[in-house]
C-alpha cells in the first residue's frame, strides 16, 4: 500500500500572536516558538506509518510550501516515512483550491518505482486557516471516494473502515481504495523521532518540486487581532496557603 | 434569495443550524432551506419559525443516514434552479463537510467558520473568517458568483422570525457514486460520567500534573464538584489521559461555569477551546505564565500540593 500525507508548515505561537506592520500576515520575527504542524497532521503520518508497518508499501508525505517545509518532512522522516516532496511557493499563501489541485498533481505523480498512491491522508482542517476543504477537493479531482473527521481506521481487504466521533457516539463508514481520508487529533498517539530515528532521516530523499500559484479565489486581504477582554488574574495566595481563599470563590460562583 | 443547508441528525436539528438560518435572513428575507433525507421532514416547523420561507426535502431511496456527496448534490441541484446568492450552512463538521463537496461540484470557493459577510452584486463577496481557531481573523474576498460560507458556531444568536413556511419535496438525481459514501452503522454512546462538553464545572490538568497518577485529586476534586477533568493536549500525547478529554483547538471546546487549570501554560491553541469558560482559576507555579492573561484567579504555587488541600477543604465545606 502506497500512502500519501499531505501536511502544512505553520508558526507556533506562545501567548500571543503579533502580525506584521501592514496586518497580511503573523509576524514570525517578534512572536513565534518556531514552526509545526497540525496536531491533526501528526496523527496522519503516525497512521500512515503504521499501516506501512502492518501491511507493508511506502509513505510519502507531500508539503506546499516555503523551502524550509522540509524541516518539517524531516521530523516525520525520522518518525518511520519513506520520502518527502516539496511543492515550493515563494511564501504567497495559496488558496485551498490552488493548494488541493497542485497536491492532486503530487499524488497522480505517484511513487518512484512503487507505482500508484492507494490511499491520502490529511487532515481534518489546518492549523492557521482551518478550511476543512483540501481533502474533499483532492477527492474530487482524483475522482476517488473521501471520509473526513476520522477518529478511528482499520484498513482489510482493501476496504478502509473508518469512525467518525459524534457527540457520545462513532458513526461508522466504509471506502473502497483508492480514497482520501482525512483525520482528527486523536485517531492515535505519534511517536517521538528516536535518535537512530533522526539518523535514518538524514538519508532519506526530500524531492522539491516547483508550484506554479494560481489566481486566489479566496483572496486574504488582511488579518486582526479579535478584541480580547485584558485581563490579569487576581491571585488569591500562594501555596496551599490560598485553598481557604479559593473554597471562597467556590461559594461566591454557587459551585459548592 | 440565500439557500441554507440544514445540519440535522435522523430528524434532530441541530441547533447550530438555526443560527445559520438568522445569520441568512440578515442578509435576505428570503431563506430557502434544503433538508436532506425523509427524516428531516420534522424539522420544518422550527426552520419557519426562525424565517425560513420554504422548506425544500430532498428524499430519495438511496438516502437511509447522513450521506455527505448526496447533500451536496442536492444542493448542486438547488443553486441551479433557484440562482441563489449564496449558500449558508453552520460550521458544523457536517456542514463544512457538504459546501466543500459543493465547492468542489461547483468548482467555486468556500469560506468555512466564517463571522461576517457582506454579498455584492459584482461576485467579489466580503467575508471575516477565524483562523487559529478564533485567534485571529482574516477578512478575505471571495471571488464567486454564489458565495459559500459556513458560520463559526455561536457568532450569531438564533432568532425567531415566523414565517408560514411552504414545504416542497423533490427527488435529487443521485448516482451511486453519490451515496458510496455513508453513514452505515453507530457505535458506542452511553458511556458514564458527565460529558467534557456539558460539563458545568471542569478541572484540567497540563504538563505540570506530571503524570497519570497525579491527576487523582483533580478526579476527585472534579466528582465533588459534580464536574469533569479535563487536559492539554501535552497530557494526552503522554498517554496520561485519553483524548476525549483534551481542551483546545484540535480537542473539544467548552464553556463551563468554571475552569480549573492546573499546571497549564495557556497556549493559545489550549485558550482556543476554553476561553468561554464564566470563570478560570489558574493554578501553576510560575506567576508570568501565559494564562495569567486569561484566568480571573490565580494560585501560584506547586499544583500538588494545592490540589490535595483543596480536595480536603471541598469535602469539608461540603458537609
Ligand atoms: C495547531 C495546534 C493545535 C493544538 N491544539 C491543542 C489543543 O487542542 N489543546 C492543547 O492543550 N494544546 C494544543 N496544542 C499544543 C499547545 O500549543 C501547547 O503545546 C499545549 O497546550 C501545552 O500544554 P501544557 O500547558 O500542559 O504544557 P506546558 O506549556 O509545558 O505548560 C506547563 C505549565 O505547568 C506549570 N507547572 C509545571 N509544574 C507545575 C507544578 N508542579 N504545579 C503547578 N504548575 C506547574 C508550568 O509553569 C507551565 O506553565 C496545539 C498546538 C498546535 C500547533
Ligand atoms: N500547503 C499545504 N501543504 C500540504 N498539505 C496541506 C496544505 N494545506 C492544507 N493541507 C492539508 O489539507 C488539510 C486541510 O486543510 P484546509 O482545508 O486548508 O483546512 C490539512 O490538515 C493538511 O493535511
Amino acid at each position: 500500500m502506497n500512502i500519501a500525507v499531505c501536511v502544512k508548515r505553520v508558526p507556533l505561537s506562545g501567548g500571543r500572536w503579533v502580525l506584521n506592520a501592514d496586518s497580511t500576515d503573523i509576524d514570525t520575527e517578534s512572536s513565534f516558538l518556531g514552526f509545526t504542524l497540525s496536531p491533526h497532521e501528526e496523527c496522519a503520518a503516525e497512521a500512515a506509518v503504521q499501516l506501512v508497518e502492518a501491511n507493508g508499501g511506502s509513505s510519502t508525505v507531500i508539503s506546499l510550501g516555503v523551502a524550509e517545509s522540509a524541516e518539517q518532512i524531516r521530523d516525520l522522516l525520522a518518525v518511520g516515512i519513506d520520502r518527502g516532496v516539496v511543492v515550493e511557493t515563494d511564501g504567497t499563501e495559496w488558496d485551498p483550491q490552488a493548494t488541493a489541485a497542485a497536491l492532486t498533481e503530487q499524488v497522480r505523480a505517484g511513487v518512484p518505482d512503487a507505482g500508484a498512491f492507494d490511499l491520502v491522508l490529511l487532515g481534518t482542517e489546518a492549523a492557521d486557516t482551518a478550511d476543512y476543504q483540501v481533502g474533499i477537493r483532492m477527492a474530487h479531482a482524483l475522482g476517488w471516494p473521501v471520509v473526513t473527521n476520522v477518529k478511528g481506521l482499520t484498513i482489510s481487504d482493501g476496504v478502509a473502515r473508518c469512525e467518525r466521533a459524534v457527540g457520545s457516539h462513532r458513526e461508522v463508514y466504509e471506502v473502497a481504495l483508492p480514497a482520501v481520508i482525512t483525520v482528527k487529533d486523536g485517531i492515535n498517539i505519534p511517536r517521538y523521532p528516536s535518535v537512530p530515528g533522526r539518523i535514518k532521516a538524514r538519508k532519506k530523499p526530500i524531492d522539491t518540486v516547483a508550484g506554479e500559484h494560481p489566481a486566489p479565489r479566496l483572496e486574504k486581504v488582511r488579518l486582526e487581532l479579535p478584541e480580547v477582554e485584558e485581563r490579569s488574574a487576581t491571585v488569591l495566595g500562594t501555596g496551599a496557603d490560598a485553598v481557604p481563599a479559593l473554597v471562597d470563590v467556590f461559594r461566591q460562583i454557587g459551585v459548592i | 434569495m440565500i439557500v441554507v443547508y440544514a445540519d440535522h441528525d435522523l430528524g434532530i436539528l441541530d441547533p447550530l443550524s438555526l443560527q445559520a438560518v438568522t445569520a441568512a435572513k440578515a442578509l435576505d428575507a428570503d431563506v430557502q432551506v434544503l433538508v436532506v433525507g425523509a427524516d428531516g421532514r420534522s424539522t420544518a416547523d422550527e426552520l419557519g419559525a426562525h424565517g425560513a420561507t420554504v422548506v425544500h426535502l430532498a428524499v430519495h431511496d438511496a438516502l437511509t443516514d447522513y450521506t455527505p456527496l448526496a447533500a451536496a448534490r442536492a444542493a448542486q441541484q438547488l443553486v441551479t434552479e433557484l440562482s441563489p446568492q449564496a449558500v449558508i450552512s453552520a460550521g458544523t463538521p457536517r456542514g463544512n463537510e457538504v459546501l466543500a463537496h459543493l465547492g468542489a461540484l461547483l468548482d467555486a470557493p468556500m469560506s468555512a467558520d466564517t463571522v461576517s459577510i457582506t454579498l455584492s452584486a459584482s461576485g467579489d463577496h466580503e467575508v471575516v473568517r477565524n483562523r487559529w481557531g478564533g485567534n485571529l481573523l482574516e477578512t478575505a474576498i471571495v471571488h464567486a458568483p454564489v458565495l459559500l460560507a459556513t458560520i463559526a458556531p455561536h457568532t450569531v444568536t438564533a432568532v425567531e422570525s415566523p414565517e408560514s413556511v411552504t414545504m416542497r419535496e423533490f427527488t435529487p438525481a443521485l448516482d451511486p457514486i453519490d451515496t458510496a459514501v455513508r453513514v452505515i452503522d453507530r457505535t458506542g454512546g452511553g458511556g458514564g460520567g458527565i460529558g467534557l462538553a456539558d460539563a458545568r464545572v471542569i478541572v484540567s490538568g497540563g504538563r505540570g500534573v506530571g503524570s497519570a497518577e497525579g491527576f487523582e485529586s483533580l478526579d476527585q476534586l472534579a466528582e465533588l464538584l459534580g464536574g469533569a477533568v479535563g487536559c492539554s493536549r501535552v497530557v494526552t500525547s503522554a498517554g496520561w489521559r485519553p483524548h476525549s478529554e483534551q481542551v483546545g483547538q484540535t480537542g473539544t471546546k467548552v464553556a463551563p461555569d468554571l475552569y480549573i487549570a492546573c499546571g497549564i501554560s495557556g497556549a493559545t491553541q489550549h485558550i482556543a477551546g476554553c476561553r468561554s469558560a464564566k470563570t478560570i482559576i489558574a493554578i501553576n507555579t510560575d506567576k508570568d505564565a501565559p494564562i495569567m492573561g486569561f484566568a480571573h484567579y490565580a494560585v501560584i504555587g506547586d499544583l500538588h500540593s494545592v490540589m490535595p488541600a483543596l480536595v480536603e477543604a471541598t469535602r469539608a465545606a461540603k458537609g
